[in-house]
């Protein structure tokens, strides 16, 4: 057990070092001059090098890169260009937000995609598994600024149930955390129906029937349990894209988390934390897989680490 | 001899996928959807009733706000008195050239790095795999939308960023049907008569790769579609003038209480091309594949 943790933890470490290498190199060559933008458009030549120098932007690739790291290291992302302030602490603010929007997320997904998916199941070839399976085939089609937009025109504008944007309570969460929900939901949904599907065909669940068991139970005690396990990686995949920054949905309604901040710094080319907010996001995602894989165990005792 | 033998087989076989295809509504009216749409791009001059970038005197009311559909206008005008639906068959142009070609690049790189990596052991092979395992660590999204941002946003950088992030599940999925083909009698049949490497990828494991190269090729168009949308819903995709659908919504985001119609209808057409490629992607796969997927 303790070798397949460490070696999932440094193969982990090694794609983050790498993907910190890929974003430098990036943010590196893109055709932005840094030191243009934070002397903005008027500044004379002599102020643009000078200001070059300051931020060391007129070292070597490698060396820019060691102290990119070294920096990194102690949890420093530089300075924004564009906003005096430190970068890791503009994300420091926006991240409670950002955590709040992918918790509502990933309840409303779960709210809605597993009963429709254990509905679909029980009704295998019926109206209502056509039903949900359809509607998970348009949940999955549906662009999503563009359901954002539709929801807020129907529920905030139109019936005035919700406000029509900006941060708050729950009544503000509830729009945005509904639009990432509504795409989600179709894949938890058809997860669900296949994993279920192929449980009640086996032998120990016709047993439990013939035993006499309620349906109810047959499903609750025996058959969910079994079909768990691909929703828990699904948890996890989605723990990390929606820490990644929902840039579309956090800009449409006005939400602070850091797909929002990291939306305003690309329209002004600020790149430190373009290249924070990218880093920060590969750490989830790799984290989350990482955890993922870890709770397995305890979902499934049949899976044990390899 | 081989192909004498072998060639009633391959054609029975491909006759049950074509049966089983077309017993499946589900898959016909994907199949549908997505021909009204490519001829509706490949004819939009004649399909469109007006000049999508003409701004019609008589198209805004009084207070110079977009005419209702109905009318002269058969989905209304957009906020510069334009005909909507004319810029939205124009529009099909940019979501079917983006969604082709970035697609088309992205599952040409997807097969053939997935194979390389799959056929090349060793440590050209770990590489190549460790590679796509960092690029699913990124924030497909957030890059597309910063590259597409800084580079310059147009039309065929939109397509080139989507094929470089869409070529990475295409890969894997092809690295383990590959890793799985090279194990088979054929290919070690082939091996001992002597065969070299690239008759081998070319006769034994890229004829097998069809049907999911066929089925990306489908599924894919879907995802790249909803990215193109996307990123030029957020200013960064296809520019104005040319008519793309993730563009008319943004220009009207701003008239979604007063002009709803101007994100309904373009978010519509997202919404079926996206659907109909999807359908007929999970079509192909059950038709040739009905094992595979969920």
């Amino acid at each position: 057990m303790l070798g397949f943790l460490g070696s999932r933890l440094l193969q982990s470490v090694l794609v983050l070092i790498v993907a910190s290498v890929i974003t430098f190199t990036l943010a590196f060559l893109l055709p932005a001059d840094p030191a243009r933008m934070v002397a903005g458009p008027s500044a004379s030549v002599a102020t643009v090098n000078s200001i070059r120098h300051e931020l060391g932007l007129d070292r070597p690739f490698l060396s820019q890169y060691t102290s990119y790291l070294n920096r990194l290291v102690h949890l420093d992302l530089g300075r924004s260009y564009k906003q005096s302030s430190e970068v890791s602490a503009l994300m420091a603010s926006r991240i409670w937000p950002t955590v709040q929007l992918m918790l509502g997320a990933i309840a409303l997904e779960l709210l809605i995609g597993l009963p429709l998916g254990i509905w679909a199941a029980l009704n295998r070839g019926r109206w209502p598994d056509t039903l949900v399976m359809g509607l998970a085939f348009l949940g999955a089609a549906a662009p999503q600024f563009w359901l954002a937009l539709s929801l807020v025109y129907l529920l905030a504008y139109r019936f005035a149930l919700f406000p029509l944007g900006g941060y708050g309570g729950l009544n503000h969460l509830f729009l945005p955390a509904l639009t990432l929900g509504i795409g989600g939901a179709g894949w938890y949904a058809r997860m669900m129906r296949s994993q279920l599907l192929e449980v009640l065909g086996q032998d120990y669940i016709r047993t439990a029937r013939a035993k006499g068991q309620t349906p109810a139970l047959v499903l609750l005690k025996h058959a969910l349990r079994n079909a768990t396990l691909p929703i828990v990686t699904m948890i996890g995949l989605d723990i990390g894209t929606f820490m990644g920054g929902v840039v579309v949905v956090e800009s449409v309604f006005g939400w602070p988390g850091l797909g929002r901040l990291v939306w305003d710094a690309i329209r002004v080319v600020d790149i430190p934390i373009i290249v924070g907010v990218v880093i920060f996001s590969a750490f989830a995602i790799t984290l989350a897989n990482l955890l993922a894989d870890f709770v397995q165990p305890f979902v499934d005792p049949r899976v044990r680490y390899r | 001899m081989t192909t004498v033998v072998l060639a009633p087989v391959a054609r029975k076989r491909r006759n049950r996928s074509l049966t089983r295809f077309l017993r499946n509504p589900a898959a016909i009216l994907g199949l549908v959807v997505c021909v009204l749409i490519v001829l509706t791009a490949l004819l939009a001059p004649w399909v469109a009733p007006h000049d999508p970038d003409f701004q019609f005197p008589e198209g805004l009311t009084m207070e110079g706000a977009p005419l209702p559909p109905g009318g002269a206008y058969l989905l209304g005008t957009d906020l510069l008195g334009r005909d909507l639906f004319s810029r939205i068959v124009w529009g099909a142009r940019a979501s079917l050239t983006v969604g082709f070609v970035a697609n088309g690049v992205a599952v040409l790189l997807g097969v053939l790095i997935g194979a390389l990596g799959a056929l090349t052991r060793g440590w050209v092979g770990t590489l190549i795999m460790r590679f796509t395992d960092v690029m699913l660590a990124f924030p497909v999204l957030l890059l597309a939308i910063a590259l597409t941002a800084i580079l310059k946003p147009s039309l065929w950088i939109v397509a080139l960023v989507i094929a470089l992030i869409n070529w990475v599940p295409i890969a894997r999925v092809v690295y383990s049907e590959v890793a799985a083909l090279r194990e088979r009698e054929f290919v070690e049949a082939a091996n001992a008569v002597g065969a070299s490497g690239g008759r081998i990828l070319r006769r034994h494991i890229l004829p097998h790769l069809v049907p999911t190269a066929l089925v990306w090729g489908s599924l894919g168009v879907s995802t790249t579609v909803l990215l193109e949308a996307t990123l030029s819903f957020l200013g960064v995709g296809v520019q104005p003038p040319t008519p793309s659908w993730g563009g008319i919504i943004n220009e009207s985001q701003s008239y979604l209480t007063t002009a709803p119609w101007l994100v309904l209808a373009p978010g519509t057409a997202i919404l079926l091309t996206s659907l109909g490629f999807n359908l007929l992607g999970e079509g192909l796969r059950d038709a040739l594949d009905p094992r595979g997927g969920l």
